[in-house]
């Protein structure tokens, strides 16, 4: 094999361990809601109830999915009471961590992608079908006119992550099919294919998140060897250049594309400690005497 | 324009690049929408043995307001109703019941319907005596065991709204010649299409089923005008009876139509006899017979 593995030189540096904090973190927030989820069904323990695209914790915190409510505003119908207040706390936790949380931190089947990212990575499978990086919000155009045209909450009748979701609880029949063949487009066909081309929820998130004031910044910039693993690491590596390599264009440290997930994994690859969570209004053009 | 001609070339092949581009985009998320738009018209042929819950709206708009949450499925107390998987007949992730399996219980406080965070499931039915699942139809008259004359009765007596959804009617058995018939029958005004007669039908297959009302009922022509309910609405006949033209009855030279009613004058013949002690001439119901239960 050629070169060292991604991450090797951080762990290294920094320890197993931190080198992979945020990663195990995320793992823990996506299978310990999973786990929440499947409390009530498998041990009888009802804390929540429901599906990501709705539930109502401990029958007092209601939740709803903007996604879905919006494709079913489209075809002119509107939440009910805890419905329309489940709406009104995701859009607001989402707007303020960053939309695009949901895809890193809560969404199962970025678990799937990932593991597909993985092993395209092991088995270094090179090449893949080009496919914009825009495809996913001319698609989620689509999900929300053809609701709006047919009546029914279009992408929920193929939708891969509540299919995944709901059928992890409520019994998965021929999901897993859909389930594998996301794994496998994202082996075989398209490099992190599914979450970063055409996946219309994360699309969504994204704008929602336009404007989060939770951003992953790269506050050591200075420092950065050009060892290239967060850009190897990255599910949305366009994200990072114009802030980590912004010195020179008065360009400041703070990532502010939508797209990027807030996942952490480039802070965690980072031997020399670049990047860092931080606040989009902490934004300096040049970072060079911060250091 | 102004500004583009004057850096033609350049922006000019970027601009067709980008109309390209996005001719391609939309030709192929096009091609998507259709095959989804395709399939949501599929979707919304909902199979006549699977019944939506309690207040569920129509099917067209089931399948816009429904969120596919499964709360619904969660605090039904009887574990009566599923959510669709992508292979079953059914829109992906919605909620349904199949009554032959296991029909609903018809809580009293619907809390199918309290959960539902949407409109879906309509949060004004209060009383599931009003819930339309669907109807009840006794759907094979050849194989009813009360049909053959038989006393099963079972739909009958498990209904929960018994003598209103389904009555026993006598009829006499013409096979025998002696005995009665007691045929149920469903009254759509009460029918709440939960699906213990079906559940509950003793046969292989049930000979009553519940059906989407649109499938179980027929339609009068809106013009249509039933006269004896009219008659009943307004108090008297709706025509002037005086003005009727009764067409004259060949009989023989003097004889009689017992019984016979002439609107022209308001006459009636008297009828032959003691009231009971002969059928008369309209073949009717052997006395004794014909009344509910």
């Amino acid at each position: 094999m050629s070169g060292k593995r991604i991450g090797a030189e951080a762990v290294e540096t920094k320890g197993w361990l931190r080198a992979n904090k945020w990663l195990l973190l995320r793992r823990f927030s996506q299978f310990g809601i999973l786990a929440l989820f499947l409390l009530g069904p498998l041990a009888g323990i009802w804390v929540v109830k429901g599906n990501l695209n709705y539930s109502y914790t401990l029958n007092i915190l209601p939740l709803t999915d903007p996604y879905v409510a919006l494709q079913s505003a489209m075809t002119g119908h509107l939440p009910e009471k805890l419905g329309l207040i489940g709406l009104a706390i995701v859009l607001a936790f989402y707007f303020l961590v960053g939309g695009r949380v949901y895809c890193s931190w809560v969404c199962p089947v970025n678990l799937v992608t990932d593991a597909a990212g993985w092993l395209r990575d092991r088995l270094g499978i090179k090449g893949s079908v080009h496919f914009s990086r825009n495809a996913r919000y001319w698609i989620l155009g689509m999900t929300l006119i053809g609701s709006a045209t047919t009546g029914v909450v279009l992408w929920e009748l193929i939708n891969p992550v509540s299919m995944l979701h709901r059928g992890l609880i409520f019994g998965l029949g021929a999901a897993w099919t859909i389930v594998v063949a996301v794994f496998l487009f994202d082996l075989f066909v398209m490099s992190r294919g599914w979450c970063g081309r055409l996946c219309p929820v994360g699309a969504f998130y994204s704008l929602l998140g336009r404007w989060s004031p939770v951003r992953v910044s790269a506050p050591q910039r200075a420092a950065c060897n050009d060892c290239m693993d967060c850009f190897e690491v990255c599910p949305e590596p366009q994200v990072i250049r114009p802030a980590l390599k912004g010195e020179a264009k008065g360009v400041g440290p703070v990532i502010l594309a939508p797209n990027c997930t807030n996942c952490g994994r480039c802070i965690d690859v980072c031997s020399k400690e670049v990047f860092s969570f931080g606040l989009r209004f902490n934004n300096p053009a040049s970072t060079i005497k911060v250091k | 324009m102004a500004t583009t001609n004057s850096k033609s070339p350049k922006s000019g092949a970027a601009r067709r690049q980008f109309i390209f581009d996005a001719a391609k985009m939309a030709c192929g998320v096009g091609m998507l929408g259709l095959g989804l738009g395709l399939y949501a018209k599929q979707a919304k042929a909902l199979p006549p043995l699977a019944l939506r819950p309690p207040g569920a709206l129509l099917e067209n708009d089931f399948l816009g307001a429904c969120i596919r949450c499964g709360l619904c499925v969660r605090d039904c107390p009887y574990n009566i109703l599923e959510l669709a998987k992508p292979e079953t007949p059914v829109a992906t992730g919605t909620p349904y019941f199949t009554a032959r399996n296991i029909p609903c219980e018809m809580c009293e406080d619907i809390p199918c319907v309290k959960a539902c965070p949407t409109t879906a499931l309509d949060h004004q039915l209060t009383d599931i005596n009003k819930a339309k699942m669907g109807l009840a139809v006794l759907i094979d008259h050849e194989t009813c065991l009360n049909f053959l004359g038989l006393r099963c009765d079972v739909c009958y007596r498990v209904c929960p709204v018994i003598d209103k959804a389904i009555t026993l009617e006598m009829v006499p058995n013409q096979r025998t010649g002696r005995h009665a018939m007691f045929l149920p029958t469903v009254h759509s005004e009460h029918c709440t299409g939960c699906g213990k007669c079906e559940k509950s039908c003793v046969l292989e297959e049930a000979a009553i089923r519940v059906l989407p009302p649109k499938l179980a009922k027929g339609e009068l022509g809106h013009h249509y005008r039933v006269g004896w309910e009219e008659q009943k609405k307004a108090g008297h006949s709706l025509m002037d009876e005086s003005k009727m033209i009764d067409l004259p009855d060949r009989l023989p030279e003097g004889a009689t139509l017992p019984g016979h009613y002439d609107p022209a004058s308001g006459h009636t013949e008297p009828m032959r006899g003691m009231a009971g002690s002969e059928a008369g001439i309209i073949p009717s119901t052997p006395p004794g017979l014909g009344g509910k239960p």
